[in-house]
């Protein structure tokens, strides 16, 4: 499996970037460049022109409220359109928290008019007054999932999105119906943090699969050694029982 | 005034049954008089002749009010200090408690008092402190704090309420410490690093401010320190680095500590040694210093004070074990991760480490941050790492996705059994610096100490 490589678009970096969301983009490479495979990584900041053609998987991280207004205007310009384009033509798309809720229709403020998301997901987000803090244990089809959530937005899920996965800890899309994150296509979104990939590698791969698949054709990844990422998953997840 | 006195009897009761079980007693006595006389944090401190200090900030506020505690004691004050890093509204109670009489009358005459960022904003109002020092705002343990932006928020909305007669201390090198002058009444005094030679052009990852705190657009820098500390201006609004009223012209670093050239506060001396590493701790000297002047003590009293420092519980505190030396680096955000390792990694050796990486409220429940902490510089030059704590396999995987093969990694569980394991890997005479998150430090601490290598840590 020579030859392969990988194009990653890291999606306001500089704004998107808190609870760790960057270990995400490091799994992601080091998962490709110990299979060979050729990794890219390049940053979209707002303001700049989003080239549709060149990525393969995208990465949108959360923000704080303040990163989370520039970016809502960056993509409500031009750029929103080009992030679709890229998906409609296949790109991957891994979103969490705030990258999640703005790839959604809305986010619904308590006492504000309905800030316009890019529409990739067929979700909605409306302001919550409880913050949902802690472990979060969800049940997906590949395997669990483990991380730790830190919202008070309740997102929930049009016909066109699937839940990720059933929560087994924590609160996850909304408290109320005990599902997490969304996949439409080859686009996610949760609201894990911890960082997410590291320790559920099942998942990181089935992204690089996906992502591999939009240049290269269907690919079968080499195994990985996953027994530390295995141990990390298996401690957290006794911790999200024990401490939710 | 009754209330007090029975507040604090109920408190100095506590304290005294904490103790004589042999346990630390640095925070319930201050619940329990907090419980039967809210105000007693005013009442407290409202006699203290030379009035109150609060040193607040994310990253340096422990070692800052350590350093201002030993400078006004060598003025010949008598500081009332919360010196255990209880820093928690109970914390600050407990130890003006501990340092007052029966009735409540305090027996020292000035207060340095430690004071958790996110606490700040409910402390500040109580306490009308006569100087607040900010030594810099990063992003913490998001679980509890939340966002940066609207910890910040917080902090300058508690400040608007501050009296005239408050000086604030700022970091000028912060542009949201900075900010938080905008809303003061009173004085402001800023320090920083002038020396052009300190720092680099390239924006850090871990960057909490790329906005400007006035009016949100683009941060320029023409110098970043630590992420976004460094020399910044506004490009649209003007908001922009405040001048220094105490700065460091010259800054040089060794594994020993560090030497600063002083420019601004009729700079009397021109150098300052402060005998820790690293360049988060000059800032941490400048802060004190320039609080200490502001309460009117000497340039020169200061410095004499500062050569003869000593750090406190897992700021750098050098432990003996075995004819091991255990540095003890105590790690809990991004930046100060970063910052240790910087300071480790000026050295030029190849560290043989301990790390401990603890989930408890204390740590920040959420491990998360660790992914943003950069370990990719680190791990190219780690001779052997030992991980331990209630995540150590978060941690170990963390050292994996920087690098670092496994054949340098050892996960023990149990802090006896790791100190017992990096203690054997390494050569006697050698050196074994521990970074660990704050409980996790506490228990390797008390590890050490029922090996007979060190002191309870409350017993300093």
């Amino acid at each position: 499996m020579g030859a392969m490589d990988l194009r990653i678009v890291h999606l306001y970096p500089d704004l998107m970037s808190i609870y760790g969301d960057r270990g995400n983009v490091i799994a992601l490479e080091q998962r490709a460049r110990w299979r060979d495979i050729a990794v890219d990584v390049r940053a979209h900041r707002a303001g700049d022109d989003l080239d549709p053609e060149w990525g393969d998987l995208y990465f949108f991280g959360g923000g704080q409220d303040q990163g989370q207004d520039v970016v809502g205007a960056d993509l409500q310009g031009p750029n929103g359109a080009r992030l679709k384009e890229a998906i409609a033509s296949g790109a991957t798309v891994l979103s969490i928290c705030g990258g999640y809720q703005l790839l959604g229709h809305e986010y619904v403020p308590e006492a504000a008019p309905p800030i316009p998301g890019v529409g990739a997901l067929d979700v909605r987000t409306v302001a919550g007054k409880r913050r949902y803090v802690g472990n979060l244990l969800v049940e997906a089809d590949g395997g669990t999932l483990v991380g730790f959530e830190n919202h008070s937005g309740k997102t929930y899920l049009g016909p066109a999105a699937r839940p990720l996965g059933r929560v087994l800890v924590g609160g996850g899309n909304n408290g109320e119906d005990k599902t997490e994150g969304a996949v439409q296509g080859k686009v996610i979104g949760c609201y894990l943090h911890g960082s997410l990939l590291p320790k559920n590698p099942w998942l990181a791969d089935r992204l690089l699969t996906w992502a591999l698949e939009r240049r290269h054709g269907a690919v079968t990844l080499t195994p990985l050694d996953d027994t530390a990422e295995s141990l990390a998953r298996d401690q957290a997840t006794a911790v999200a029982r024990a401490r939710p | 005034m009754i209330r007090t006195a029975l507040a604090v009897s109920a408190g100095k009761l506590t304290r005294i049954a904490l103790t004589t079980s042999g346990r630390g007693a640095t925070a319930l006595p201050g619940l329990v008089a907090l419980a039967v006389d809210p105000g007693a944090l005013r009442s407290l401190t409202a006699p203290l002749e030379h009035g109150a200090v609060c040193v607040s900030g994310t990253n340096g506020k422990t070692t800052t009010s350590r350093m201002l505690s030993d400078i006004v004691r060598a003025a010949g004050w008598s500081p009332v200090h919360n010196r255990s890093g209880s820093n928690l509204d109970r914390g600050l109670v407990a130890a003006l408690l501990a340092d007052s009489t029966w009735t409540g009358s305090p027996r020292g005459n000035v207060g340095i008092l430690e004071v958790d960022e996110a606490t700040l904003p409910g402390v500040v109002g109580r306490l009308a402190p006569r100087v607040v020092v900010v030594t810099n705002l990063f992003r913490d343990q998001l679980d509890r704090y939340f966002e940066l932006d609207a910890l910040a928020k917080r902090i300058a909305a508690a400040v608007a309420t501050l009296p005239e007669a408050t000086t604030l201390v700022l970091n000028a090198d912060d542009p949201i410490v900075a900010s938080l002058a905008e809303g003061h009444r009173g004085p402001v005094s800023y320090f920083g690093v002038d020396d052009p030679s300190v720092g680099g052009t390239v924006p850090q990852s871990i960057s909490d401010a790329t906005r400007c705190p006035r009016c949100g657009k683009p941060l320029v820098y023409r110098r970043v320190i630590l992420a976004h500390v460094g020399d910044w201006s506004c490009s649209s609004c003007g908001f922009a680095r405040p001048a220094r009223d105490l700065a460091a012209a010259t800054v040089t670093l060794d594994a020993a500590g560090t030497v600063l050239r002083i420019a601004g506060a009729g700079a009397a001396v021109d150098a300052v040694t402060v005998p820790l590493p690293g360049l988060y701790n000059a800032y941490n000297a400048l802060a004190a210093l320039l609080a200490a002047s502001v309460l009117g003590i000497g340039l020169t009293t200061a410095t004499r004070a500062l050569a003869a420092f000593r750090p406190a519980f897992g700021r750098l505190e050098i432990v003996e074990a075995e004819g091991r030396t255990l540095r003890l680096m105590l790690v809990k955000n991004p930046a100060g991760f970063n910052a240790a390792i910087g300071a480790l990694l000026e050295t030029g050796r190849r560290p043989r480490l301990l790390a401990a990486l603890n989930d408890r409220d204390a740590d920040g429940r959420d491990v998360s941050w660790i992914w943003d902490a950069d370990f990719e510089s680190l791990a190219p030059r780690v001779e052997h790492a030992v991980i331990t704590g209630l995540r150590a396999r978060d941690l170990a995987l963390r050292f994996k996705y920087a690098g670092v093969d496994a054949a340098r990694l050892d996960v023990i569980d149990g802090w006896t059994a790791a100190l017992e394991r990096v203690i054997g890997q390494t050569p006697a005479g050698e050196e074994i610096v521990v970074v660990a998150t704050y409980t996790a430090m506490l228990a390797l601490r008390d590890a050490l100490a029922d090996l007979g290598h060190v002191g309870r840590f409350w017993e300093d």
